[in-house]
């Protein structure tokens, strides 16, 4: 999903940087005021780590492999400011280290992975794990759906600002993008959930939360990056998607994007030529489909979650940790 | 770990390679965002920016074959964007300006890494006063990188040894493992490098 240099014009170059500079100033003074000063190389490492697992292959059929994004295990494991520092380190070393992912793409792909990826991530992971009671099995079903849910948000978005470049339609863009990454996410959502489940085994205290005021605190950041991601949704997204039978039209009026909207629908309009007769239908199909993807993801989620947990018998305990028998005396 | 994407600075001794960093890092953003202001059709303009950037390639005394390696190295992340850009109308012209486009930026990119030690990056970055949380984080993370890299490359080793795969599942799950396990050790190792950067009188 790394967007090369080129496929982005300046003001959307602009805009993702701004919104993306935003974002990770307000993790790094986060960062700054909640994190202990003995953590502060675990942000590094944890970078370092992320890359390094980047690099680990995992087969796909026919020949093909893919590999973890990490936004959502490191929001998991550290927390979502955390999480975004971590990431937006990886893309800029990514970026003038190894010429992936391109200088001026450089605020979209911060905006994309660095930034909706995690908070997406994160909101959904709580959500769901508040839902389902807080145990093993909710917290691995919440991260297998989170992970699903960030990774189609991140394509969504970057399918947003090439269109609003006007490099690729909206309409050949958020099909290719949202349906690749709609079977592309659920690699994604079975590594983490597995690293996820293999880490609450070998050390259960890295997952714990530290207080409940800290937790407080995670709401009020989720809130404002919530914002801050919206605000960038609204803007690369929300032009094109206004036209769909939804709210989005309201909330764009609401903010005084009509104008906007009204431009860009005058190059949709011209879009419109290329793209299939009976434009309602297919994107009420397109919209069922969405729905349909997100419902099977979570069912996927659930059945994994089943999977993994052990089953609460008493007799059974030496069971998960069973290679060694001090892992089962510790617990 | 033998990657040909990690061995990316070549050290030689060049005109390129003397310029301080902070001019090179400037100079090769300024060329990138000139590129995106090119018009559709200013071919002559792509082709000065070429023959600039063949110019500083020679002058960096870096063998031809190497910048070629990793310009299609990275090259097929380009194109595969560009391709999506060819199923709408007028594609294909899209498609030329787009990847003649974005070519020339990765190459610039490519010049400015193999003559530019990532380091130096971080000391511009330093002394153009970013935030001191994030250049610290960056350089932790460069310098552990290549560590972690091979750690990982010894644990599929040590892991390939002693099982048989059988299946697909197996390989996801034991993979999974190993970078569960890689997290752990480096949250292990991150207590470590504290104690240490304590002890040689860091101060937050």
């Amino acid at each position: 999903m790394h967007i090369p240099d080129g496929f982005i014009d300046v003001k959307t170059a602009v805009a993702t940087g701004a919104i993306a500079a935003v974002g990770l100033g307000f993790a790094l003074s986060s960062v700054r005021r909640t994190l202990p000063p003995r953590r502060v190389p675990l942000l590094g490492l944890s970078a370092a780590f992320v890359f390094a697992a980047q690099m680990l292959n995992f087969p796909v059929a026919g020949g093909t492999s893919g590999h973890l994004i990490g936004a959502v295990l490191t929001a998991v494991l550290l927390g979502p400011s955390a999480a975004i520092l971590v990431m937006s380190a990886v893309l800029i070393l990514q970026c003038f280290m190894f010429a992936d992912g391109g200088v001026t793409a450089l605020g979209a792909n911060m905006f994309n992975m660095a930034l909706v990826a995690p908070v997406v991530g994160y909101g959904v992971y709580r959500l769901v794990d508040r839902i389902g009671g807080a145990g093993l099995r909710s917290r691995l079903c919440a991260t297998a759906f989170a992970s699903w849910c960030s990774t189609v948000a991140a394509s969504i978005a970057c399918a947003g600002q090439l269109a609003w470049s006007g490099t690729v339609a909206w309409g050949v863009a958020f099909p290719a993008m949202a349906g690749t990454h709609m079977l592309i996410a659920v690699g994604e959502a079975l590594i983490t959930t597995l690293v996820v489940a293999a880490v609450t085994r070998m050390r259960p205290e890295l997952l714990l939360e530290r207080s409940q005021s800290s937790l407080q605190a995670r709401y009020r950041e989720l809130i404002a990056y919530g914002l801050l991601v919206s605000l960038g949704l609204v803007v690369f997204v929300a032009p094109f998607a206004s036209h769909w039978p939804d709210g989005l039209r309201k909330v764009a009026a609401n903010l005084g994007f009509e104008q906007r909207a009204a431009r860009a629908s005058g190059l949709s309009s011209l879009l419109s030529d290329y793209t299939v007769p009976g434009i309602r239908s297919a994107e009420l199909s397109i919209v069922i489909a969405g729905c349909l993807g997100t419902v099977m993801a979570f069912v996927l989620a659930y059945v994994l979650a089943r999977l993994l947990t052990p089953q609460r018998d008493p007799g059974a305990n030496t069971k998960p940790g069973g290679s060694s028998p001090l892992a089962s005396s510790s617990s | 770990m033998h990657h040909p994407l990690l061995n990316t600075y070549q050290h030689q001794r060049s005109p390129i390679h003397r310029l301080p960093a902070a001019v090179k890092l400037v100079g090769a953003t300024v060329f990138v965002f000139a590129c995106l202001l090119l018009p559709r059709h200013g071919w002559t303009a792509f082709a000065v920016a070429g023959v600039a950037l063949l110019l500083t390639a020679a002058l960096s005394r870096i063998p031809a074959l190497q910048l070629t390696r990793k310009l299609l190295w990275v090259e097929p992340f380009a194109l595969g964007v560009a391709l999506l850009s060819l199923l709408q109308t007028n594609g294909f012209q899209v498609f030329v300006f787009t990847l003649v486009k974005s070519t020339l930026c990765l190459f610039s990119m490519v010049l400015l890494s193999s003559t530019t030690r990532f380091s130096d990056i971080l000391h511009v970055l330093w002394r153009a006063r970013a935030p001191s949380l994030l250049v610290t984080t960056l350089a932790l993370m460069h310098r552990y990188l290549f560590l972690l890299t091979d750690e990982i490359g010894r644990m599929l080793r040590a892991r390939k040894s002693r099982t048989f795969s059988r299946g697909r599942l197996n390989v996801w799950r034991s993979s999974a493992t190993v970078i569960a396990h890689l997290f752990v050790r480096t949250s292990e190792r991150a207590e470590r490098v504290y104690a240490a950067m304590c002890a040689r009188g860091w101060k937050t």
